[in-house]
């Protein structure tokens, strides 16, 4: 569980120079070009870590996401001190990444159809989950069920937040609660692990996907080297816990290279999707994504606002009420 | 080898007045070789045991042990982990680290809870999961994370008691539960204070800053609500004496059995999910992390068209 802090150079975050060497292939590449090609190398194609937000431009209809929860901060409950304290290590990495914590979630449509997207980022501490990934993740489960649109979590994390002590484990629950839920619902969910996707974060939502997706050569895994290493003293093989270990061993459906990735999802969903619990499913579509408010969005992206965060107050009402119209539903069919 | 695998260590000791080395003293407590485990606890507090063995998908794991368990008249499911008093037994039990298997077996039986109206008992003394390769193929990461989802929704109700090592994902795949006990000289940690220091500070030699550092010990956790009783030890802790240590348990159990059981089963399986659900500390930020950027002029054209410019600038006054 190699956690990279943000106070030494990432080599797979943007990089403010124009060139950036391939750790794959140790090609040259110029960062223009890469950018195009999604961050994945056109001679080796090793795929480079991305932020949360290139990755969910690269997902979603363009414009359509509408960000949930950006104001959720993450707190120091323990007074935890260990080279550094941890709240200088939060705002070095909220420096970094743009970010108020590790993850970012919200609604948007994917080839039309409405979903709830939870992304995580691996530039902020490592991309750990503590109590705010935890919360965000269960919050984009909960919109799934309230919503009946298919659930989206693309992980890149290290694992729980050590910072976070205890809290951070019972993240795991937390989050794998939601996603109980979120089955029980018969709501999809598709599970996108990225590079890398490792200890408690594969350990609970990441590995029970309906469908469990992986982009080539990602580090996948439960234990680290240094736990191994340290507790049972037993090297581990080359090439072993990656994407296509996995596979291999069953826990992967499908490895999927970034480009194909979007297409992949969408096709997907024409498949899976919540069964109408007493209407037919267009007609439960939210009022956040009528083709007034995907035209509204668009034209903030447009207007140089990519994140959507000034509509926030509009959308949330909207769906608020859309949320509570769901629940009715629910419970009619229940009853 | 042997000390690794049993989380001996040979760092600080001595000025027990250090809080550090309190802490870590602690940490040894919670680690001793001789304290009773799941097999020698249920000894103490049982009528009967039966044992039940094997995941039905690959094989039996020594490091949990499963099985039916009458307790003060009261039938149970019983789950835990089981460490091994000497060598030989250890070498048995894989030093307590579990394979997936164990988190299968498990499973399967707590499926029987639900279906029998059984409550759940686990004991929960463990490092971690077995860290190895023959782990990690067969999918200890999704045992261990099904697991937790069945606890979080079992309808029956779940006692957890923390014995004594409560090691990170390993420890919490049977630790999910209504209530959640502890004996006095346990620990519960999201990650080993060894692995801790590994990562944070880059080296093993700060385990015992670690501990410190992530609130060890089970007073602290109870403080921060993550347990909700402490089980004092008798005498010089749980190894002076098991059979008093099992009954100590067992009382509080029952105890809290009696409390849990006046709930209907949607009412406990909801307010076991509350209770997860609100775990962690977090807050809401006046300001956006980074301001939003400066509509460009065509963008700002087309909002005057669409009339949303007026509303997002509103809605930036309202952030």
């Amino acid at each position: 569980m190699p956690i990279r802090l943000p106070f030494r150079p990432r080599r797979d975050a943007y990089p403010p120079d124009l060139w950036t060497k391939c750790p794959g292939c140790a090609e040259m590449l110029f960062n223009k070009q890469l950018d195009k090609a999604l961050r994945v190398c056109p001679n080796c194609s090793h795929h480079f870590r991305i932020p949360a937000r290139s990755r969910i431009e690269q997902l979603v209809d363009s414009g359509s996401f509408v960000e949930r929860d950006a104001d959720l901060a993450p707190v120091d409950s323990l007074g935890f001190v260990d080279l550094k304290t941890y709240p200088d290590r939060l705002v070095a990495a909220q420096l970094t990444t743009g970010l108020k914590d590790a993850a970012v979630w919200g609604l948007a449509t994917m080839g039309g159809k409405p979903v709830s997207l939870c992304v995580m980022d691996f530039g902020f501490i490592g991309g750990s989950m503590g109590s705010v990934v935890g919360e965000k993740v269960a919050r984009a489960g909960e919109a799934s069920i309230a919503e009946r649109i298919p659930l989206i979590i693309v992980a890149s994390s290290g694992g729980a937040r050590m910072q976070e002590g205890t809290y951070s484990l019972m993240q795991l629950v937390k989050t794998m609660s939601v996603v109980e839920r979120v089955k029980a619902a018969r709501v999809p969910y598709i599970s996108i692990m990225a590079d890398p996707t490792t200890g408690g974060v594969f350990a609970s939502f990441a590995v029970v996907g309906d469908v469990n997706i992986s982009e080539p050569n990602a580090l996948i895994r439960f234990a680290g080297d240094r736990v191994s290493a340290s507790t049972i003293g037993e090297e581990l093989p080359a090439g072993y816990q990656r994407a296509e270990f996995w596979f291999s061993h069953g826990f992967v459906d499908r490895i999927v290279a970034r480009a194909r990735l979007r297409d992949e999802i969408i096709a997907l969903l024409g498949f899976l999707f919540a069964p109408a619990v007493d209407a037919p499913y267009e007609s439960a579509a939210a009022p956040g994504f009528s083709p007034r408010s995907i035209l509204s969005a668009l034209t903030g992206v447009l207007s140089g606002d990519g994140n959507g965060e000034t509509r926030n107050g509009e959308t949330r009402n909207g769906d608020t009420r859309n949320g509570e119209a769901a629940g009715s539903r629910g419970e009619a069919a229940r009853g | 080898m042997v000390d690794r695998l049993l989380g001996r260590s040979h760092a600080p000791e001595g000025q027990a007045e250090n809080p550090t080395a309190a802490v870590w003293a602690h940490v040894q407590q919670a680690r001793n070789l001789k304290r009773p485990h799941t097999l020698e606890l249920l000894k103490g507090m049982t009528d009967e045991f039966i044992e039940l063995h094997g995941d039905r998908l690959f094989g039996d794991d020594s490091a949990i042990v499963a099985g039916l368990a009458r307790i003060g008249g009261r039938r149970f499911v019983v789950v835990g982990f089981q460490k091994g008093q000497d060598t030989e037994e250890n070498i048995r039990r894989n030093f307590g680290l579990p394979h997936p298997e164990g988190y299968r077996k498990a499973m399967r039986v707590m499926d029987l809870a639900e279906r029998y109206g059984m409550p759940v008992l686990t004991f929960v003394d463990v490092q971690g999961a077995f860290p190895g390769a023959a782990a990690e193929e067969r999918g200890i990461a999704e045992a261990i994370a099904r697991s937790t989802g069945m606890m979080s929704r079992l309808r029956t109700p779940i006692v957890v008691v923390i014995t004594g090592e409560g090691g990170s994902g390993g420890a919490l795949g049977l630790a999910v539960g209504d209530v959640v006990l502890a004996l006095e000289n346990s620990i519960y940690s999201v990650i080993s204070p060894e692995g801790c220091s590994a990562i944070l500070w880059r080296s093993s030699e700060h385990s015992a800053e670690a501990a410190v550092a992530m609130k060890v010990t089970a007073a602290e956790q109870c403080d921060l609500g993550i347990i909700d009783d402490v089980i004092p030890e008798p005498g010089e802790g749980a190894h002076t004496d098991p059979a008093e240590t099992a009954r100590r348990i067992r009382d509080v159990v029952i105890e809290r059995l009696d409390a849990l059981e006046l709930m209907s089963l949607d009412e406990l399986v909801e307010a076991r999910f509350q209770r997860y659900r609100a775990f962690g500390p977090f807050t809401v930020a006046e300001q956006p992390a980074a301001p939003p950027a400066r509509p460009s002029i065509a963008g700002r054209l087309r909002g005057l068209i669409s009339g949303t410019l007026r509303q997002s600038a509103s809605g930036r006054e309202e952030v």
